[in-house]
């Protein structure tokens, strides 16, 4: 119906061109090419659940290699060949390459497109009322880049010296020389050329995002009456359009360097005796070039994450959102004081001590807004009728992530203490708690809370439940140790500690962290399962499984290309009134006019209910 | 598909709303903007670092930006002709605001070899670079406008630019006046920085 709908208006405003999308789709059109927001968010999930898995496959055989260095690796060899050695050793250089892939694949592949590119495809248009993104195509070309992006970086596996292998921040000089380490040739190229397609998928998406919240809003649905997930996606969006090109510019005079032989960031280099011809750049500039995107990233990450989590607790508390107003405010405070902040990751560069401590003000400024978040959604969670569904548990499990983490930031965001700990294992705690954890817990969430909606089905809850409880133990006994290791000293990104007597006492937590990290990733093999058997085979879904008040749950178990078979539900209140003092129902849809529920409604609430025009 | 949901809108959204495409079209330049920001502080950063080479600018550059202007102005001559519905002046138009165009990639590229003839080289000290990279982007940049002038010229040979249907030229303008902003800030940085 909302196809046909749809080409009437179309043929009377434009009669022109436009007709071949609109007739019985092909299997081509539905599945692969498709301009649907929710084909395309189904495939940026399954894009990324598949890096999640090489990611954290990835990340158990180094922590192996870390756990239990005297190990034979021998029956990697099927899957590494010529990486491991003939003794089982792994190759020095190819660990670096797995971290390197493991730090990009989860930043960018898994929380960035992954976790973006899911959510904000699939509730943008459900939740404001919207039959699809402004720029169907534009999507569709945002999906095939971040595909194309990502068949590169897969490619670069296998090159037989090695994909990237300096770090996922690809600090020059070393990624600049091609001499300088294998993974620095071929495998480096093909890292910066996925990336660029990287980043025009990030912002095709993101000019769409925006677009879409600013311009395709249904009646009645004002920027104060958006749920908080749209909130978070919109902000994301816009550091996303703000940040990603000064990464342009920073990966294009990478490129320079590399290729043309320029001295950005080269200068007085020597190496096997040799000096090179560059002189005049600066390996500094790379670094405040790349955290200006850098930073913001990390929020990229997280802020879809927290806005998930605001939605799900909401509603499973069955109270509205502690705080609406604050949370907005907070992700504007985040958003904007993410850019002014980059310099806390180059304390130890030899800046200024004076520019250093005007950073660090700023950088623990930010902890103020992050702050305000906790505390929102712990008030929220506050005498609530608490229900426990597997996305609530991963939504408090996020909020714990978060709040654990954001605390060793401020002790990294002083730079006394940053000196001693930079390049420790402990950032590596640091950001796996707050960012990588907690933004997987919201994805996971996030899955769990909609998965109704995006295949008309439920999933299991125990088994949901036990892969929440594996995996939030699981998570803490994997980067808890390590907060020990790093104050202790231990640099991150070392292939062997053993070589170091002061390390000698850490060798147990080593190995209890990999054991704990290996039943972490084994646990995720319970959601995978619970994920792709209930695509096909799990109970049909009601139309409104949570109780929710949000738009999505209006539309059909499985909601046609134009969402809505009729008119575009109307909007008359707040997302959030669930448990409304007299209301008969704990909660009330966003759909529902206010002049319906007078028994509940406040008197400026009784106000407007005088200007709604009597539903028809 | 596109126009789909945006009609939709209009018809349900009583708010004010602005045109999507042309709303992403300011997106898109402000991502543009953000990129050149981030290049040009990068200059800030690496001449506060010393070992900077100093050199004039060649006056080519000058000239190229002029003629860069006019190109502004023939692009806005066509538009307003294509609101009065002369289609004949706007494929005109657009023909010269193309030729300008291609003029001016002529003349940076005799800046280049200007600055050649200086010792002035892509490879060597950064502050060489960074002309070349700037206006070498920048050029990338407007062979994308003279493809959106080619995609205008070919909607006006097709009748679908005229008074009432104004969005494909509009935005064109908006991107060639963009693009040419662009370059006078770029000019005058390098001029005002060296
Ligand atoms: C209270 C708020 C926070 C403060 C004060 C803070 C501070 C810092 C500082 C100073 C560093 C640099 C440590 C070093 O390399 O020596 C750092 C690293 C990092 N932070 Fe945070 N942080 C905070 C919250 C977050 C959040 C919310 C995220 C992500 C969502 C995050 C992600 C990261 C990442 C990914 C790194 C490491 C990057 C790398 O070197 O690979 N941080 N943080
Ligand atoms: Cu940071």
């Amino acid at each position: 119906m909302s196809i046909t709908d749809i080409q009437v208006t179309d043929e009377l405003v434009h009669g022109d061109d436009h007709h071949e999308e609109h007739h019985e789709q092909s299997f081509i059109f539905k599945y692969i090419f498709s301009t649907d927001h929710k084909t395309i968010a189904k495939q940026f999930l399954i894009t990324g659940i598949f890096w999640a898995i090489l990611g954290g496959g990835l990340s158990v055989i180094f922590r192996l290699q870390l756990g239990f260095p005297d190990m034979d690796m021998g029956f990697l060899q099927p899957f590494l060949g010529d990486w491991i050695s003939n003794s089982g050793k792994l190759d020095p250089e190819f660990y670096l390459a797995m971290i390197t892939m493991h730090g990009t694949i989860m930043v960018f592949f898994v929380l960035t497109a992954g976790l973006s590119g899911t959510f904000s495809n699939y509730l943008i248009p459900l939740q404001l009322g919207a039959r699809d993104m402004a720029s169907g195509f534009m999507n569709l070309l945002s999906y095939w880049f971040f595909f194309l992006s990502s068949v590169i970086m897969f490619i670069s596996m296998f090159l037989s010296t090695g994909p990237a292998s300096g770090g996922w921040t690809i600090y020059p000089p070393l990624s600049a020389l091609p001499q300088a380490m294998s993974g620095s040739g071929m495998g480096m190229t093909l890292w910066l050329v996925s990336m660029v397609f990287f980043i025009a998928s990030t912002l095709l998406g993101g000019i769409n995002y925006i677009t879409t919240v600013i311009n395709l809003r249904t009646e009645g649905m004002t920027f104060r009456r958006m749920p908080l997930t749209i909130w978070a996606f919109f902000i994301t969006a816009v550091l996303g359009l703000l940040s990603f090109p000064v990464l342009v510019a920073c990966v294009l005079l990478l490129v320079f360097d590399r290729s043309f032989g320029t001295s950005f960031y080269l200068s007085e280099i020597f190496i096997g005796g040799e000096a090179l011809p560059n002189l005049g750049g600066s390996p500094i500039l790379f670094q405040h070039l790349f955290w200006f995107l850098g930073h913001p990233e990390v929020y990229i990450v997280i802020l879809p994450a927290l806005g998930i989590t605001s939605e799900v607790i909401s509603t499973n508390s069955r109270k509205p959102i502690f705080g609406y107003t604050a949370m907005i405010g907070s992700i504007l405070a985040i958003a904007f004081l993410s850019f002014i902040v980059w310099a806390h990751h180059m304390f130890i560069t030899g800046m200024n001590p004076f520019l250093g401590s005007i950073f660090m003000f700023l950088t623990l400024i930010i902890a103020i807004p992050s702050a305000v978040k906790a505390f929102n959604y712990i008030t929220t969670l506050w005498k609530g009728n608490l229900v426990f569904t597997p996305a609530m548990l991963f939504s408090i499990g996020l909020v714990s992530f978060f709040i654990s983490g954001g605390l060793t930031g401020l002790f990294l965001g002083n730079a006394a203490i940053d000196i001693n700990l930079h390049d420790t294992y402990f950032v590596v705690a640091h950001f796996h708690l707050v960012m990588g954890s907690a933004a997987f817990f919201g994805l996971l969430a996030g899955v769990y809370h909609w998965f109704p909606k995006m295949f008309g089905r439920m999933m299991d809850e125990k088994l949901g439940y036990i892969h929440f409880w594996l995996t939030f133990v699981g998570v803490y006994l994997v980067f808890f140790p390590l907060h020990y290791i790093g104050i202790a000293g231990f640099p991150r990104r070392y292939y062997s500690f053993t070589n170091f007597d002061a390390f000698s006492s850490f060798v147990d937590l080593n190995s209890f962290v990999t054991v704990a990290a290996i039943i972490t990733f084994g646990a995720q093999f319970i959601f995978l399962f619970n994920f792709f058997y209930n695509i096909f085979k799990g109970k049909k879904a009601p139309l409104n499984p949570w109780n929710s008040n949000t738009l999505e749950w209006t539309t059909p178990r499985i909601p046609e290309h134009g969402n809505w078979p009729g008119e575009i539900p109307k909007v008359y209140r707040w997302p959030y009134d669930y448990s409304k003092p007299g209301a008969k129902d704990d909660f009330i849809p966003q759909t529902v006019p206010y002049h319906q529920t007078k028994e509940s409604n406040t008197d400026f609430e009784n106000e407007e209910s005088k200007k709604e025009q009597p539903a028809t | 598909m596109e126009n789909t949901a945006v009609i939709f809108a209009n018809r349900n959204f009583k708010l004010k709303s602005v045109n999507a495409k042309k709303f992403a079209l300011w997106l898109f330049i402000v991502s543009i903007c953000m990129l050149f920001a981030g290049l040009t502080s990068a200059y800030i950063v690496k001449k506060s670092d010393g070992r900077w080479l100093e050199f004039d600018m060649p006056d080519m550059f000058l000239y190229s930006t002029l003629v860069l202007v006019l190109s502004s102005v023939a692009m806005h001559w066509t538009y307003l002709k294509a609101k009065d519905n002369s289609l004949k002046a706007v494929k005109i138009g657009i023909t010269a605001t193309a030729a300008i165009a291609i003029a001016f990639f002529y003349m940076q590229y005799l800046s280049w070899v200007k600055l050649v003839a200086q010792d002035v080289f892509l490879v060597g000290n950064p502050s060489g670079s960074f002309v070349y990279i700037f206006s070498g982007l920048h050029l990338a940049h407007l062979i994308g406008g003279l493809v959106f002038l080619l995609v205008v010229f070919l909607d006006t040979m097709n009748y679908k630019v005229h008074s009432k249907s104004m969005l494909a030229i509009e935005m064109c303008t908006t991107y060639w006046h963009f693009l040419g902003g662009l370059w006078i800030y770029l000019y005058l940085f390098l001029v005002m920085n060296n």
